[in-house]
């Protein structure tokens, strides 16, 4: 197989692994970005609303304060030392954006513009707060393209359309890079690096109805698990509130922020009834739980009356053309409704991935190993949706996953720096490495009368039915039931392209694979996992079980075993935030 | 519904041709990228790209009917059958609705998309007032999908020589930046009969521009800036 050879390797053309790239772009190592799809294609473009820091341009802030409320967002599940790192990083990795010359919006005194987002408070737990960085409702586009230009003008070396196999290892657990092939050519190509970060971004495309690209199909994830390394806290799954119906385009937050609202059949703004003083700015976790409560229980819109109302045309025409101009693109499109005209029909759709590869807050992905349960694994690194480092806990709050991409871009960036002056020499790729992929590839020539759209489907109607809003252990069982089902047929699967070129069939079949690692990863740590706690919400456990439960799960393939580990309640230099009950 | 699908593959020493297909699908709230991905279902062999299905990652651009577009934003309803679709025009076909980009992203790299500004950073933002923001406003959201370039007989002629619709606005996105400071070295790198003034303004581009962009305003503007420091 052909070799390419750099310091440092970066799969993931997204926002978290196009920061990091540019860290080491900027030094004199070499790095180079794998990505399946040309970068600025990744799904950061989708982000809407915003990057939330605490720089206080419209009202009083404070990064504590930002702090408290990812701690109470998360349900005390995020670990409190990098919460804290990445609150307190959060401004200079927004002002670092803005001297790359990301187009905020601006108010009038010339400063980057913030409006309010869920879960968002002063004085721990206060008044609403302003916090959430915002270029109109494009921020995730202006930031990706920013971090794109960047690195070119740094010229890292980018592999637009290849797709990453597997990790290269030795037996020492030492990664040594990827396997990897051309989409357009087909051709097998091994990449080594001292240094490798997984930016693969989610998984969302394992659920029927999601707000995520086609291309989210936890690659990073199924990479991993194939290594023998574990998933943390995968039970953990937001459903974003407002999803246009029947579609799962997202509407951004930032449409409650700037004063929309919720009705429900009766023309009832519920969330009064569900969180009295937050209202629509309560949790996602919250607000889509009352958003399903809603239509279960007949109050819901439409015709079907499986969605609520997302009124906004009360802002005003001006107000929706400056701050909201992209949702209003895609409601006129996609749900045939001028929102400056009328209301917005919304349901919860599947959204983020809380979980994720295990890490530190350098991005070293860590695994139980001889010394200890969290041993960092040399040479591997995973940053944004696809690691849990964990900041978001049971729970992401909106506008903090474009900040995590940055700060622990960033952070690991600059710590595969100094891995590399202390690993200056590449250690010898062992003849067999890359055997497990030639292997895989193979499969994918072998006859079969199972089709891999048919299995798929198949895949996100259960995870949609048995692992969604709600969830008990009955349902979660029969899920598994299924997903077994499934992989049973998987094995009797074939391709009937066989060409080399832009084989997308033969993509979407090793999609598959990684989104069925995904899928058990999720449903055994559902079933594990007897509380409810932010998004894990279980009808048989209600109740949030700080006594058995305030701890991360760990999921490894081998026997479906679960693991746990404890959650870290103290902080770096900060007081720990106890754990109390949440409310909004 | 009916289809008429361009179909190349290259292994096969054939040559391209076009393909019928019936489709049982109700157009009703549907885009032309579902009708895509409903008969790659029954025939996996037809490649094409696509992502975020919501028109902002830029994948799906192909020719519709005659016309460059995003077939995620496509609604099927708006189409006349059969509907015709091929790969976009002007760009090498690597297979099927799939086109070799390197020559439009290689104009876009060539204009250098980034901001520069020499001075010491501040400790915090930039400030930038937000009229002049306002001036970024059409010129900062292209999504590189490439459905204006492609359409721009210009480019079709000289696609090494010429920048193109995309990468001119691209271009005009930093002249507009209150923060860049690179205005005359941009202007250098366009003053050239052919990577500004191969422009006809004959405005495909903005007919095509599935974003609502103009881009043809923005290369005016960028021939104004270069008349005036003329004169």
């Amino acid at each position: 197989m052909n070799t390419r050879r750099f310091d440092a390797l970066i799969i993931g053309g997204g926002g978290a692994g196009l920061r990091a790239a540019l860290q080491l772009a900027r030094s004199d190592y070499t790095v180079a970005v794998v990505s399946k799809v040309f970068p600025t294609r990744s799904h950061t473009v989708s982000a809407q609303g915003g990057i939330t820091a605490a720089l206080a341009n419209v009202d009083d802030d404070r990064w504590e304060w930002h702090m408290y409320d990812t701690v109470k967002g998360g349900d005390w599940l995020g670990d409190q030392d990098a919460i804290e790192f990445m609150c307190r990083e959060a401004a200079s990795a927004v002002y670092e954006l803005e001297h790359m010359g990301l187009p905020f919006s601006r108010l009038d005194n010339g400063k980057i513009y913030q409006r309010p987002f869920g879960g968002q408070s002063k004085h721990f737990g206060g008044d609403q707060a302003t916090r959430t960085c915002a270029a109109a409702d494009r921020t995730g586009h202006a930031l990706l393209h920013t971090l794109y230009q960047q690195n070119i003008q740094h010229r890292t070396q980018f592999f637009d359309e290849y797709f990453a196999l597997d990790l290269l290892r030795d037996a020492d657990g030492y990664c040594l890079g990827v396997s990897a092939f051309s989409i357009e050519t087909g051709e097998p190509l091994l990449i080594e690096a001292r240094a490798t970060l997984l930016a693969t971004g989610g998984a969302g495309r394992v659920f029927g109805n999601s707000s995520n690209a086609m291309i989210n199909t936890g690659d990073g994830l199924g990479m991993v698990l194939r290594a023998g390394l574990p998933l943390q806290d995968m039970e953990f799954w937001q459903f974003h509130p407002t999803g246009i119906a029947g579609v799962g385009c997202l509407i951004t937050e930032g449409v409650r922020g700037e004063g929309g609202y919720l009705l429900n059949k009766h023309g009832e703004r519920f969330m009064e009834r569900y969180a009295p003083h937050a209202r629509d700015l309560a949790g996602r976790d919250v607000v889509a739980r009352a958003i399903a409560i809603e239509i279960a229980e007949g109050r819901g819109c439409g015709p079907r009356a499986d969605c609520v109302d997302l009124k906004l045309d009360h802002l005003g025409e001006q107000a929706i053309v400056e701050k909201l101009p992209g949702i209003r693109e895609l409601s006129i499109r996609f749900a045939g409704v001028d929102p400056i005209k009328a209301p917005i029909p919304v349901a919860p759709t599947a959204h983020y991935m809380m979980g994720g590869i295990p890490t530190n807050l350098h991005g070293q992905v860590v695994a139980p190993a001889r010394f200890g349960p969290e041993e960092p694994v040399p040479g591997l690194y995973a940053v944004g949706e696809c690691a849990c480092v964990s900041v978001h806990g049971a729970n992401r709050l909106g506008g903090n996953s474009l900040l995590d991409l940055v700060v622990f871009g960033r952070a690991a960036g600059r710590h595969m720096l100094e891995y590399l002056r202390d690993n200056p020499y590449p250690r010898p790729l062992p003849g067999d490495a890359a055997d497990a992929s030639r292997a895989r590839l193979a499969r994918w020539e072998q006859p079969g009368n199972e089709r891999i759209t048919a299995i798929t489907d198949d895949l996100r109607r259960t995870m949609q039915t048995r692992c969604g809003v709600f969830r008990t252990d009955t349902v979660l069982r029969e899920g598994f039931t299924q997903l077994n089902e499934l992989e049973a047929r998987l094995a009797h699967a074939g391709l009937q392209d066989t060409s080399r070129v832009f084989n997308t069939a033969r993509i979407e079949a090793l999609e598959l694979e990684n989104l069925i690692g995904v899928a058990r990863a999720t449903l055994v740590s559902a079933i594990s996992r007897t509380e409810s706690r932010g998004a894990h919400t279980r009808e048989d456990f209600p109740q949030r079980d700080d006594e058995h439960w305030l701890k991360h799960t760990l999921y490894s393939r081998e026997g479906d075993q679960v693991d746990a580990k404890p959650v870290r309640l103290k902080p770096l230099t900060v007081e720990s935030i106890r754990p109390k009950e949440r409310v909004y | 519904m009916k289809f008429c699908l361009y179909r190349y593959r290259p292994e096969s020493g054939e040559k391209p041709f076009m393909q019928e297909v019936e489709l049982d699908i109700d157009p009703a709230g549907k885009m032309l990228l579902d009708a895509l991905i409903a008969i790659k279902a029954q025939d996996e062999t037809l490649s094409l790209r696509r992502s975020c299905r919501e028109g902002v990652c830029g994948s799906d651009a192909v020719n519709v009917n005659g016309k460059n577009r995003l077939a995620c934003i496509t609604p099927l309803s708006e189409l006349t059958e059969p509907i015709e679709v091929r790969p976009l025009p002007g760009l090498p076909v690597i297979r099927d609705l799939v086109v070799d980009m390197e020559p439009f992203y290689r104009q876009y790299r060539s204009v250098k998309p980034w901001l520069v500004n020499d001075d010491p950073e501040p400790e915090v933002e930039r400030l930038q007032s937000p009229q002049d923001r306002a001036l970024l406003d059409g010129a900062y959201e292209c999504i590189l999908c490439a459905c204006c370039t492609t359409a721009c007989p210009s480019f079709w002629w000289n696609p090494e020589k010429f920048v193109g619709p995309a990468g001119l606005l691209q271009a005009y996105r930093f002249i507009a930046d209150s923060r860049d400071e690179a205005t005359p070295a941009r202007l250098d790198n366009l003053e050239d009969p052919y990577r500004l003034y191969r422009c006809r303004g004959i405005m495909n581009c903005v007919d095509a521009c599935p974003k609502g962009l103009n881009p043809t305003a923005a290369i005016g503007r960028i021939k104004a800036l270069l008349v005036k420091r003329r004169v």
